[in-house]
């Protein structure tokens, strides 16, 4: 990180609402995008740049990238993969799923009994349904997971696929 | 295994978008982020032997293409503040364009998708306060008539987070 760790900066509640507003319309592709967002606050880009250190410290941002339309580039085998888990060995389970290279997210939620007995759920995506298969066969033959109750459910259509305003990252 | 239907829906998206092998280095060298710097696509097209025009010059085109849906910040949801959950429905087949419009309507809707299950309507819900989860589930229950089912994560694997394109 920065050798010279300034101290945690705090914006007038307005002034950091505008930021904020101001970053999630994405960074500007400029040279200088600190400094031209700065400049539209009103603020030094020293302070802008503090401020988004801050909020990276205390988790607000979880990192600066990008978000990739997977549909555009054919990916578009996109499998959610639910498993009815015993509870005592999930978070096991899950820890092992998600070091799958194929594995794009994992997480544990509720069972929704009797119409729903699946609580971990992980992503596949990939260009086709017979590799995302194959990568699934793959893994439960490699975990020993023949027996593990489990059901694939393929997307027949992305009827929205945008980040909603507070979040970009979790999908279903 | 789950039965096959046939594929009219996914064969009939758009031709995926061409990108060529820079395109794709720069693509999986961001997912991993940027760096926090006063000129960070500098620092990123030096890594990637790229000149920063040109590094910028590509992402603009990549967003135009929309191959980028976004490029900034990565909030982290709960910690803002919001809510966030995974919610279904089973939506009879005669009613699913009427069922995906009310959903859809919901600006809280964040992703939604059709999926192969008796519950087949899969959509991601972010609102800006915990509270407002339980709002929106009563207000898309009464829009739709359908029980909504909410499963919101109860933990979350660490994934290495990069699809590489």
């Amino acid at each position: 990180m920065n050798a010279r760790q300034p101290a945690p900066v705090r914006l007038e509640p307005l002034a950091e609402r505008r930021l904020r507003a101001l970053v999630e319309q994405g960074l500007p592709l400029v040279p200088r995008p600190w400094q031209a967002l700065a400049e539209q606050c009103g603020l030094p880009e020293e302070t802008v740049m503090a401020c988004m250190r801050r909020w990276q410290a205390e988790g607000l941002v979880k990192r600066l990238g990008l978000v990739v339309r997977h549909r555009s580039l054919g990916i578009t085998a996109n499998a959610m993969v639910v498993w009815d888990v015993p509870d005592a060995e999930v978070a096991e389970l899950g820890r092992r799923l998600s070091a799958e290279p194929v594995v794009t997210l994992c997480y544990r939620r509720p069972r929704r009994l009797p119409d729903w007995p699946y609580n971990l759920f992980c992503m596949i995506h990939g260009t086709r349904r017979e590799r995302v298969l194959a990568a699934l066969d793959e893994i439960i033959e490699g975990q020993a997971l023949q027996a593990m109750p489990h059901r694939v459910l393929f997307s027949l259509k992305a009827y929205r696929q945008r980040g909603g305003r507070y979040t970009a990252e979790e999908r279903p | 295994m789950i039965a096959m239907p046939a594929r009219q829906s996914v064969s009939a998206t758009t031709p995926a978008a061409e990108l060529d092998a820079a395109d794709r280095r720069l693509i999986n060298r961001l997912q991993d982020g940027l760096p926090l710097v006063e000129a960070p696509y500098a620092a990123v097209a030096a890594e990637l032997e790229l000149s920063e025009g040109e590094l910028l010059y590509r992402l603009e085109r990549l967003l135009e293409a929309g191959v980028l849906s976004r490029f900034g910040p990565m909030y982290h949801a709960e910690r803002l503040g919001g809510g966030l959950t995974l919610a279904a429905l089973a939506v009879p087949e005669a009613d699913f364009e009427r069922v995906s419009e009310a959903v859809n309507a919901f600006p809280e809707v964040a992703h939604n998708y059709r999926r192969e299950h008796r519950l087949n309507m899969w959509f991601v819900l972010a609102t800006e306060t915990p509270e407002g989860i339980a709002e929106v589930v009563e207000a898309i229950e009464a829009a739709t008539g359908l029980a909504v089912f909410n499963m919101p994560k109860q933990e979350e694997f660490h994934v290495r987070l990069h699809l590489p394109v």
